[in-house]
């Protein structure tokens, strides 16, 4: 590590990409693809007859469709596919009105309840999804579809982005942030300002208290798992529960929310194997959706 | 013959004002910084300079403010509120509703013309409907914070921005200014946004004219323009409109100390 590439953009998570091998798409007979272009992360993941293929999950430019496009691209390197090898594409989320290759959008709440479903079967109820700039919590029944919802996406409490600032204003790695939010011996009071732009005054001021920045990183944390759970329990927690999105990956969030709600998630698949990736199940439930709609397209 | 003092311990700056038979005869501000206490002392001394009093002339101390607890100098202590009301109506006798837009909140206050706070409505829980939404703004866009207003007055229109948050504000900011969107226009969907909550909570408690606004926002053309768009009336705006807290208290603590010497 020398001094020009330190870390400076704490918030700067990794991308990833993944082809799955003993694949062949030359023998797949529909092959669909779902984009979500979320406000934070694009993940696109690529299906043949409805089995995951290839996924990659990066950053979100400041432009929706170039996103997209480096999102698919991406997922679709070394794969040796072109666009005309689709069958059908859906775009979700935050910028799914801006997918230039996509057939279709359909809103990322769909998407998410479908991908939880596919993710972990049918016993799933509830869906906490932590996405970038927004948080949901989905109820859905046994076949992936919603059954009502609720959502904040007026402010960055308890979201992905606000997450991470506090991170860069901590100088923790975000992909860390759980981790170190769990090195406490006792849980600290949580971070009282609901406000992100609050929190980060009050943060600087308990670092000059004297406190650790784990122990500030856990108040925040907690802070955000608190305002979780109560949507959560808004909409009404039924098992199975499962979480979905940036965040299910931090987990200091897991632990926190788990304890208050006194419900465990269930695991996170083996990711490196099957490709079922809590990011990405948003696109998922997009690529499952571009199969279905191109089934019916068959059929008229 | 009475001298009084208020201090207001604002979460960016403490402002003095001396009163001296009800007129303001000093004033001075200072910034918070990591040390409340000091920049109280500091700017009270300054305030006292300006009026060219001593100290121990100054019958009553009156705090207010987000900080009044640190102020461990005063005599006593008033609401924001109760001190909006009273400054409201020192300025202009005819004010009956005040709006105070500071660094890290906004109020409304209804008054009656004796300057009694009747009702009152806060936002002290998001920073989207304050001040310090403009300074954020402003780093964001690269331009200085007074600048900003003129700025604004120049667009045609407000660029489309997710405004009821500064933090998603800040990135999609960072994505106009890439997209060579003018920067008039995002400095005014940034006060667009700001004046539509502070409206929102202003037309919560009901209006009753006149309205004054104060607090340091209220010297901000742009907010101040993009508000009367809002209300669709007019508002009175003081010379400092930034002393009201400072000002308000320190005519609380002229009435405590007449009080006090009737006993």
């Amino acid at each position: 590590m020398t001094n020009n590439n330190e870390k400076t953009e704490y918030w700067r998570w990794l991308e990833y990409k993944k082809v799955m091998p003993n694949k062949d798409w030359k023998k797949a007979k529909i092959i669909t693809a779902g984009v979500d272009v979320g406000s934070v992360g694009s993940k696109a993941v690529i299906m043949l007859d409805g089995e995951i293929y290839a996924w990659s999950v990066m950053r979100t430019g400041s432009n929706s469709s170039d996103s997209a496009k480096k999102a698919l691209g991406w997922a679709m390197e070394d794969t040796g596919l072109t666009l005309e090898d689709f069958h059908y594409i859906v775009g979700t989320g935050y910028g799914r009105v801006n997918v230039p290759m996509a057939n279709r959008a359909i809103t990322e709440i769909a998407c998410h309840a479908k991908g939880a479903n596919y993710i972990w079967g049918p016993t799933v109820r509830t869906v906490l999804d932590v996405g970038g700039q927004d948080v949901k919590a989905i109820k859905i029944d046994e076949n992936g579809k919603v059954v009502s919802f609720l959502m904040n996406d007026k402010c960055a409490a308890g979201t992905g982005r606000g997450m991470e600032v506090i991170a860069d204003l901590l100088k923790i790695p975000i992909e860390d942030v759980g981790k170190e939010s769990l090195r406490v011996n006792e849980e600290p009071e949580p971070v009282s300002s609901t406000c992100v732009v609050f929190a980060k005054t009050e943060a600087v001021g308990l670092l000059r208290k004297g406190w650790t920045k784990e122990k500030v990183i856990a108040a925040y944390v907690r802070a955000m798992a608190i305002r979780m759970s109560d949507l959560i329990e808004k909409v009404g927690c039924e098992k199975d529960f499962v979480i979905t999105g940036g965040q299910s990956k931090n987990i200091g969030i897991v632990k926190r929310v788990e304890n208050i709600l006194g419900v465990k998630r269930l695991p996170v698949p083996n990711l490196k194997e099957t490709g079922l990736d809590p990011v990405s199940a948003g696109a998922i439930g997009a690529a499952l959706f571009a199969k279905a709609l191109y089934e019916k397209s068959l059929k008229q | 013959m009475v001298v009084s003092a208020g201090v207001d311990m604002g979460t960016q700056r403490v402002k003095v004002a001396i009163i001296k038979d009800k007129q303001v005869v000093g004033k001075a501000q200072e910034f918070v910084g990591f040390e409340p206490i000091k920049a109280a002392e500091k700017a009270l001394e300054e305030a006292l300079k300006d009026a060219s009093i001593s100290r121990d002339e100054i019958e009553h101390i009156t705090a207010t403010g987000a900080g009044v607890d640190m102020a461990t100098f005063a005599d006593s202590t008033v609401s924001m509120m109760g001190a909006d009301a009273k400054a409201g109506t020192y300025f202009f006798s005819s004010a009956r509703t005040v709006i105070d837009v500071g660094a890290e909140d906004a109020r409304a206050v209804k008054c009656d013309e004796y300057g009694i706070m009747q009702d009152f409505i806060v936002n002290a829980r998001c920073a989207a409907g304050a001040g310090t939404f403009i300074e954020a703004m402003a780093r964001a866009l690269e331009v200085e914070l007074e600048d900003m207003g003129a700025l604004s007055l120049h667009a045609e229109r407000a660029s489309p921005i997710n405004a009821s948050c500064v933090i998603f504000a800040e990135s999609d900011v960072v994505s106009l200014i890439h997209r060579e969107e003018p920067k008039t226009e995002i400095a005014r969907a940034i006060f667009d946004a700001m004046a539509e909550r502070v409206s929102s909570m202003v037309k919560r408690l009901g209006i009753n004219p006149d309205v004054v606004l104060v607090g340091g926002v209220a010297k901000d053309v742009g907010f101040v323009t993009s508000l009367k768009r809002r209300l669709g009336i007019e508002i009175l705006i003081p010379k400092e409109p930034i002393y009201a807290g400072a000002i308000g208290a320190a005519l609380v603590a002229a009435r405590k100390a007449k009080r006090s010497r009737r006993q």
